[in-house]
């Protein structure tokens, strides 16, 4: 069964089509990564995914209903997102953040109960920041912060969980450990995982199934194997890349290349003479 | 973590804070200018006294002036709190946003005019709050209203405007009422009237709505964003809080006029002493802002050797300093 099903979606900001009639599905356990340049239409598609972001046609289908049929709070209780960024402005501590993940499970007048505490406390244990428990959230590094963020989502007990570059600055290591807790998530939870992200080896080595989209349309979806092709990326990014097998993991190795080694078959310009940005 | 991490040291301030009130009042009760004895006040408040004076006192002057200016604080502080969560901007407040300024233009358009003090010059206080709210949200939007300079020149410059209106209402103006009013301007609680104890009712109702929202301000303050992917309505939380909030500024401000920076100081100290978690600080704001606001009226009417001060002065200049401090530390 498909945990999403997107049908033909078209999303605009202003007479601009961000997502352009644009159709694709995720398997339930799947860890889809969504891969593309910048400002392909990766963070809006994620965003559409949990109706944060108006639909100008086309349909969604979560779980096998519409997602316009889907309250806000039951929508969040089978679909987290992880944002690129929260404020900081006001800083919780760990465990109130954590317990957050919670409200859709609550009503207005409902306090959090015995269940409710133990999911955040197991949350944080999966995500092993217990121990940062009673810190504030902006005395934690990027690593742990993001962490702290994924446990909010755990704590949802999603079906779904939608990560906007959970690993963009950080080291890594942390990077790598990002990865395998959402790798854990879907093998011991079942969720499903859609994630955005500008590392192509990360998301080829963590990822089962690849989304490669530019300017609001797929290009290609498919196995890692299949998708990360020195033809497939190069016509996506619009510069040459060299791709091969990693000797270790065996999954696809991409390597950027300067623009005049090899000439960009995506893009016109790309591989055009490049005028000095000194001249 | 604790079974209920929420439950530990910041909610058991609560009983402490009601008590911090209740002194409050008390005090207000026995300083005047005919200063009361306690033995006295118990027994007019317990009916074991038939003392005319002292009773007329306590229950016309008195009483009703601490429960205004309990009612007042409070209000301003949870006023402060609510816009400080949603436009997530820790200078904002009901004052500087202008949105006072609003009601009070509202308020004295609706007494020049005539109207009843309830719910006439209540509903047009209300009016011009809600005119100047629209307003500030319309120049915050885009994604700026977490950038203090463009809400704070956005609030100056709506100050600056409802100044000059109330201004020129009143040069217009042939009415007897116009110095009363100018004092009024600076925040006046002597116009207390225990038959107005009834507007005590919708504050009640607007702080408990608050309180149930205690919850989603917390989610406000982590992003719009963030928010509504954790299940919140975004735009319907939005307009029930402001909503809410502007009513009842507009309901104090028509009472008691224009009291500056109390909804700053008070969440600002609250903040610091008890964390972000609004389910905290709303309860907090409530008790710790009507007893800031009775023990600040306190002294503006025991500092002048004859007459009294309005209470907005003496908030004015704790509250001004207090604001500086906090834009040159959100400066660093």
């Amino acid at each position: 069964m498909n945990a999403v099903s997107v049908d033909t979606i078209t999303v605009r900001a202003g007479k601009r089509k961000i997502l352009d009639s644009l159709s694709c599905a995720v398997r339930e356990h799947d860890f889809l990564v969504v891969i593309g340049p910048n400002g392909a239409g990766k963070t809006t598609l994620l965003k559409t995914l949990c109706g944060l972001t108006p639909l100008a046609g086309g349909g969604v289908t979560i779980l096998g209903l519409p997602l316009s049929s889907y309250s806000r709070h039951r929508l969040a209780a089978a679909v987290a997102l992880v944002p690129q960024q929260i404020s900081l402005e006001f800083s919780f501590s760990v465990e109130q953040t954590v317990l957050m993940g919670r409200f859709p499970h609550l009503g207005l007048l409902e306090r959090e109960k015995q269940r409710d505490y133990d999911a955040a406390r197991r949350a944080m244990r999966f995500t092993e920041v217990d121990h940062l428990a009673g810190r504030r959230l902006d005395q934690l590094s990027g690593g742990e912060r993001q962490r702290v963020m994924i446990a909010r989502a755990i704590c949802q007990q999603p079906r779904i969980m939608l990560l906007d570059e959970p690993t963009a600055a950080l080291d890594p290591a942390h990077q790598v450990l990002i990865m395998q807790l959402m790798q854990r998530l879907r093998k011991e939870e079942g969720v499903t995982v859609v994630m955005v992200s500008h590392d192509l080896n990360l998301g080829a080595m963590f990822g089962s199934r690849i989304l490669l989209l530019r300017d609001g349309r797929v290009v290609n979806s498919g196995s890692p194997a299949e998708i990360m092709t020195a033809e497939n990326l190069r016509q996506a990014y619009g510069c040459p890349m060299h791709v091969d097998l990693h000797p270790l993991t065996g999954t696809p190795r991409v390597s950027i290349l300067p623009f005049d080694s090899t000439r960009p078959a995506g893009r016109e310009d790309a591989g055009a003479e490049q005028p000095s940005p000194l001249s | 973590m604790a079974d209920n991490p929420l439950s530990n040291r910041p909610a058991r301030i609560l009983p402490v804070l009601g008590l911090v009130l209740l002194a409050a009042v008390g005090a207000s009760l026995l300083a005047g200018s005919s200063s009361l004895r306690s033995g006295e006040v118990l027994a007019v408040l317990t009916g074991r006294s038939d003392n005319d004076t002292v009773r007329t006192i306590l229950w016309q002057i008195r009483l009703p002036r601490a429960l205004l200016a309990a009612a007042v604080g409070a209000t301003l502080s949870l006023g402060g709190l609510v816009f400080q969560a949603r436009l997530r901007n820790p200078l904002a407040e009901p004052y500087i946003l202008g949105i006072s300024g609003g009601a009070a233009i509202g308020a004295i358009l609706g007494i020049l005019g005539g109207m009843a003090m309830f719910p006439g010059v209540t509903l047009s206080s209300f009016a011009g709050s809600m005119l100047v709210m629209g307003m500030v949200l319309l120049m915050a939007r885009g994604g700026t209203t977490g950038r203090s300079d463009a809400l704070l020149l956005a609030g100056v410059m709506l100050n600056a405007f409802c100044a000059a209106c109330i201004m020129f209402f009143l040069s217009l103006s042939q009415s007897a009422q116009v110095h009363h009013i100018l004092f009024w301007l600076m925040g006046d609680l002597s116009m207390a009237d225990p038959r107005r104890a009834y507007l005590l009712l919708p504050l009640l109702a607007c702080f408990f709505l608050i309180h149930v929202h205690a919850r989603p301000l917390n989610l406000l303050l982590t992003g719009d964003e963030s928010a509504a992917a954790l299940g919140m309505h975004l735009q319907r939380t939005t307009w029930v809080l402001l909503g809410t909030t502007t009513l009842m500024v507009s309901i104090v401000v028509s009472q008691s006029g224009l009291v500056g920076f109390v909804g700053l100081v008070v969440p600002h100290f609250f903040r610091l002493l008890l964390g972000p978690d609004h389910r905290v600080l709303v309860p907090a704001c409530i008790l710790g802002g009507g007893a800031y606001l009775v023990l600040c009226d306190l002294l503006a009417r025991s500092l002048p050797a004859g007459g009294e001060m309005p209470v907005g002065v003496i908030t004015a200049m704790i509250g001004a300093p207090v604001f500086t401090l906090m834009l040159w530390r959100a400066g660093r």
